[in-house]
């Protein structure tokens, strides 16, 4: 294979891969590709309470699952004094306190943070065997009202969701079907949910109850709400039913599809499960961050998140620098710009990073000419070269020191931040340029001193940008695609933008 | 625009940097070959080797410890040139072109001490004028005293004829020629006049000075039309050796041409420059790619002098 084609090659594969990694972090984990966007978070904290009966404890607690717009970030469990632990149960979790004696009033807590975010919603189970509803005690003329009821709504209807739709109809319209109500054990009240539950269950149609709160910011002690989930043999539909109208309503978290009850108590009385909301606007990274914790993401495991804060702070810079060298490679291949040293234009632009643009601009022009006024003097003293660059060193050593005092002084505080600048780059540079203006003229100094700080500036303006620092830090493996691009420059035969100008006369 | 001019000096032929540096000089110009021309010294050791001319070595200063020996250097000459073995652009050459016992004058009249001669040796030791500040060597070598023909068309230096070769064939030439703007220097960037020549002939094409035409130099005020390089054969059949001994396939070789020896070699370039085509106003693409689709065989330095001779003369009009 040619070298050109390796050069191709080499460069589609890092471009491909580090745009593709790029993606999927931002699909698949949810990573932000612009800074300062947020996802909304709902921290939901679940309170049951209890009054002890002189006996062993168990509370069981159905736990929700991330679902479709909703994805668990975090999840902690207060309780002290009690036993704790998370059993599944057949495609639920449930929580598990259990205490061998208690009294009075108890407390448990189960916090949990959902992010309002898109993923992977749980795979609709196929109908199972619906554990049976609670028997109700029902008296003959109750039985015979739940009879009607049905014969009724089936007659009206053509299928099992229509069926519902009629039966709930029905059902709350206390007058006309009289005695309905009377399903309702007056001692052990049943919720319309439950008892259209029963209905549609003597009826033949598969159905569950859904539980879940309905979210909304600063709410407090909420009790669950109740909806019904019914197989019209393809899907599972869900339907409110007191208004009868299917479909999830909006800004709905499930907590529990079917299975058993959501609160089960052994050893306590009076028993009750609130929930309180609160709802806050997170970066998106940060949440992103969040749920990466879980074990399946291995690309979050071995990244820079991984380090020490301190470490990333450190990376956070590093990683700008590429950014810095396809700046100087851009201006070298493509537009012709001369600089003295050919990576000094990046260093300069991480100090200028520290001190801010315009101080930054200012401070190393000072430098740099003091600097070579200095040096003019020095050549005439016939030192040795090692010894005169080391001299111009202490020189830009002590300067900085003078500007930083006279700066502090003047409370021109960003100007301390000087001492970013590359001390010993400096010196050479302004040795190099000392030289040039010997052997090729102030002409050539101003050329390359101004096509430094120009290209400098440029870098600086790249790698300070907000969204520049935001997808290094956050997609390092976008690198792999810079890697590619400068591959590709390296390949690049046509023109520079100055040799358009410069070989203008060749075509007189 | 700057689409059409594009398109307007990709039609004419001319060579970029980025297509020099891609397409010719990391294809032809092995790694392992630069040390041989980025050394002046090695240079010249191996051009006398194989019996090319070139400006009498008269001496080498190595270390700071060999600085002592300098004067006992000098003792015979009355002038002479010091150079960095690794300078890079023509940076460090100091001229000394007559002396007076133990005063030495530069061109321009300076006078320098032994010290000051000490001094710049120095320097030149520890690096100064080497890419990257490397630690290099210092050597002496005759002033070249110009040839008279030449003279004229020169303000105090030398002027030196640069010919690029491309795989052992001549492609384009042109002359150089001080002017006081160069101080003396047969540098382009600081305002020498480069002259474009015809390969085939060693006649001008055209004079240019700080990229503008200009017809007489600036300071002698002779008519550039009328030159014509004596002994031209000879100086592509030295260019063509460089190839040879060298073995890069594009260089740039620079001649000079002494009063009494006629043409020396006096460096290798192994990244020469493009300002040559401005010079000429020809592109070098089409020559180039005209040797590049040449049959691959072993062709002896006449026989590709002469294959140059036949195709790349200049077009009638310019």
């Amino acid at each position: 294979m040619s070298s050109r084609a390796q050069v191709y090659l080499l460069a589609l594969v890092f471009i491909a891969s580090g745009l593709g990694l790029t993606l999927y972090k931002n699909v698949a984990l949810n990573f932000p590709l612009s800074p300062g966007s947020l996802t909304r978070v709902w921290e939901i904290e679940a309170k049951v309470t209890f009054w002890a009966k002189p006996q062993t404890i168990t509370v069981d607690l159905a736990l929700p699952q991330s679902q479709d717009g909703y994805q668990i970030i975090d999840e902690t469990f207060a309780s002290s004094g009690y036993g704790f632990d998370i059993r599944k149960k057949g495609t639920q979790r449930r929580a598990n306190w259990t205490r061998r004696e208690a009294g009075g009033q108890q407390t448990l807590y189960y916090k949990l943070k959902i992010a309002h975010q898109k993923a992977s919603p749980v795979p609709s189970e196929p109908p199972q065997a619906s554990p049976i509803p609670d028997k109700l005690i029902w008296s003959p003329a109750q039985e015979a009202i739940a009879a009607t009821l049905i014969t009724q709504a089936h007659a009206l209807s053509a299928d099992p969701s229509s069926f519902a739709t009629q039966l709930l109809k029905q059902l709350g319209q206390h007058e006309s079907i009289k005695g309905s109500q009377s399903l309702n054990d007056p001692h052990h009240r049943v919720s319309a949910a439950n008892l259209a539950l029963q209905l549609l269950t003597r009826a033949g149609v598969v159905s569950h109850i859904v539980r879940g709160i309905s979210l909304t910011d600063r709410v407090h002690n909420q009790a669950a709400s109740e909806l019904l989930e019914l197989y019209d043999g393809q899907n599972w539909q869900i339907i409110d039913p007191i208004t009868a109208h299917f479909g999830l309503p909006e800004d709905f978290f499930i907590w529990q599809r079917g299975g058993d009850s959501l609160l089960q108590l052994e050893g306590g009385r009076r028993s009750k499960i609130r929930f309180s909301l609160i709802a806050n606007d997170l970066p998106a990274k940060n949440v992103a961050l969040m749920h990466a914790q879980e074990p399946n993401a291995t690309l979050i495991d071995f990244n820079i998140y991984s380090l020490p804060v301190e470490k990333q702070a450190v990376f956070k810079l590093l990683l700008l620098v590429p950014i810095g060298a396809l700046v100087v490679v851009l201006f070298r291949v493509l537009i012709g710009i001369r600089t003295s040293g050919t990576f000094m234009p990046v260093l300069i632009a991480m100090a200028f990073m520290q001190t801010t643009l315009l101080t930054g601009v200012g401070l190393l022009s000072a430098l740099v000419l003091v600097g070579l006024w200095i040096r003019s003097y020095l050549s005439q003293l016939d030192l040795l070269m090692v010894s005169r660059i080391a001299a111009v060193l202490i020189v830009v050593v002590m300067l900085m020191a003078v500007f930083s005092v006279v700066s502090h002084k003047l409370g021109l505080e960003q100007m301390l931040n000087m001492t970013f600048f590359p001390m010993v780059i400096l010196a050479w540079t302004i040795e190099r340029l000392s030289i040039t203006w010997e052997e090729d003229g102030a002409r050539e100094v101003a050329v390359q001193g101004i096509g430094s700080l120009t290209v400098a500036i440029v870098a600086y303006l790249a790698m300070t940008h907000a969204l520049v620092g935001h997808l290094t830090y956050n997609f390092p493996e976008l690198l792999l695609a810079v890697l590619g691009i400068i591959l590709l420059l390296g390949q690049y035969s046509g023109y520079r933008l100055n040799e358009l100008f410069r070989f203008r006369s060749a075509l007189d | 625009m700057w689409i059409k001019r594009q398109k307007k000096l990709r039609n004419a032929g001319v060579l970029g940097l980025n297509e020099r540096n891609v397409s010719y000089i990391s294809r032809y110009n092995k790694r392992e070959n630069f040390p041989l021309v980025d050394n002046k010294l090695k240079t010249k050791k191996a051009a006398t080797a194989v019996n090319l001319p070139v400006p009498e070595l008269l001496g080498v200063i190595e270390s700071p410890a060999q600085l002592k020996q300098l004067p006992a250097l000098l003792k015979d000459q009355q002038s002479f040139v010091i150079k960095p073995a690794r300078g890079s652009g023509g940076k460090g050459i100091l001229v000394v072109n007559h002396r007076e016992g133990e005063q030495f004058f530069k061109p321009s009249g300076a006078l320098l001490t032994h010290g000051a001669i000490r001094h710049y040796v120095s320097n030149i030791l520890s690096g100064v004028y080497s890419l990257g500040g490397k630690p290099d060597v210092a050597f002496i070598e005759t002033l070249v005293i110009g040839d008279q023909l030449l003279g004229k068309y020169s303000h105090e230096g030398l002027p030196d004829i640069r010919i690029i070769v491309f795989k052992g064939f001549p492609v384009m030439a042109m002359l150089r020629c001080p002017t006081s703007d160069s101080d003396g220097k047969a540098n382009l960037h600081q305002g020498a006049v480069g002259v474009g020549l015809d390969i085939t002939r060693g006649t001008a094409l055209k004079a240019v000075q700080n990229d503008k035409i200009i017809s007489h130099h600036p300071d002698t005020g002779v008519k550039f039309s009328d030159l014509a390089i004596p002994d031209w054969p000879q100086l592509l059949k030295l260019a063509g050796h460089c190839h040879d001994f060298t073995a890069l396939g594009y260089l740039g070789c620079d001649i000079v041409l002494d009063k009494d020896r006629g043409p020396l070699i006096l460096e290798v370039n192994a990244r020469p420059g493009l300002f040559i085509q401005i010079a000429s106003g020809i592109g070098l693409r089409p020559r180039l790619q005209t040797i590049e689709n040449l049959i691959q065989k072993d062709w002896h330095v006449d026989e590709r002098i002469g294959y140059a001779l036949s195709c790349f003369s200049a077009p009638a009009n310019k």
